[in-house]
């Protein structure tokens, strides 16, 4: 068999996707989160009479909180699996990424493995968002200030 | 109203990444990287403090908010001290999510072990 028929066989053997249905299950579970969101801030704000600023910083502490004790538990890639990139794309991915990351390197102790590995996915993120905030700021800053 | 703006906003930017990593080789990692620019994108050209007063909480939640927040944060540490502000203050509103991910992190990863 050479490789062109390998890379056939490969081709034909691997399962193929339902790309349309991953579309819909993000869509809809990233929206239903979306209106959790909402209500879990509204039921904060009423219980504890916050503004809607602290109620909202409360809100992704505890959506935080949750997707770090779901990754903890094992559970959070068996999710991803199902209602895919809904669960990445909100700040529960960003936190999932950490604590994943933190817990894979465990075992090579608490400096070299969690304290220089926990940033490793999670790191492109705050890099990238700081770089182009910065330069946004200079670009706006050049614009409408001189 | 709120609900339905804040469905719509989260499921769309969902959408969108789904049918970016389905159909392309970028991993999860490229495409929160890009909302995160987006986000900072949409707050420099003032659109992303319509979509709050829209979508509410729903705006809070996805990764673009982070690049929105930062942005804004700058620019309020620029016109209360100048350039040396934006050093000073990119990363203040942020700061929640970021030690609240770092906290629970850590907490969680001396509780349990890996699986697998």
């Amino acid at each position: 068999m050479n490789k062109e028929q390998y890379q056939n066989l490969v081709k034909r053997k691997t399962p193929k996707e339902n790309r349309l249905m991953n579309s819909i299950v993000a869509f809809f579970f990233g929206g239903f989160l979306g209106m959790l969101a909402e209500g879990v801030m509204q039921l904060i704000r009423h219980i504890f009479n916050l503004s809607i600023l602290d109620a909202t910083v409360w809100m992704m502490i505890i959506f935080i909180f949750v997707a770090c004790l779901l990754t903890a538990l094992g559970v959070f890639d068996k999710l991803v699996n199902i209602f895919k990139s809904s669960l990445i794309i909100p700040i529960t991915g960003f936190a999932h990424s950490v604590t994943s990351a933190a817990l894979d390197y465990k075992q090579d102790g608490l400096i070299q493995g969690v304290g220089s590995n926990c940033f490793k996915l999670a790191g492109s993120v705050i890099l990238y968002g700081v770089v182009a905030a910065f330069v946004l700021v200079i670009i706006g800053v050049l614009i409408w200030q001189v | 109203m709120t609900y339905l703006y804040a469905f719509l906003y989260v499921g769309l930017l969902c959408l969108i990444a789904q049918i970016i990593i389905d159909n392309t080789n970028l991993s999860f990692g490229h495409v929160t990287s890009m909302f995160v620019v987006l986000g900072a994108i949409l707050g420099f050209f003032d659109i992303y403090d319509k979509i709050i007063e829209l979508a509410g909480a729903g705006a809070s939640l996805p990764i673009t908010s982070f690049g929105n927040l930062l942005y804004h944060a700058g620019l309020d540490g620029y016109l209360s001290n100048g350039v040396l502000g934006i050093f000073q203050n990119l990363l203040t509103t942020t700061s929640a999510g970021i030690s609240a991910t770092i906290i629970f992190a850590f907490i969680m990863t001396l509780i349990f072990k890996p699986k697998d």
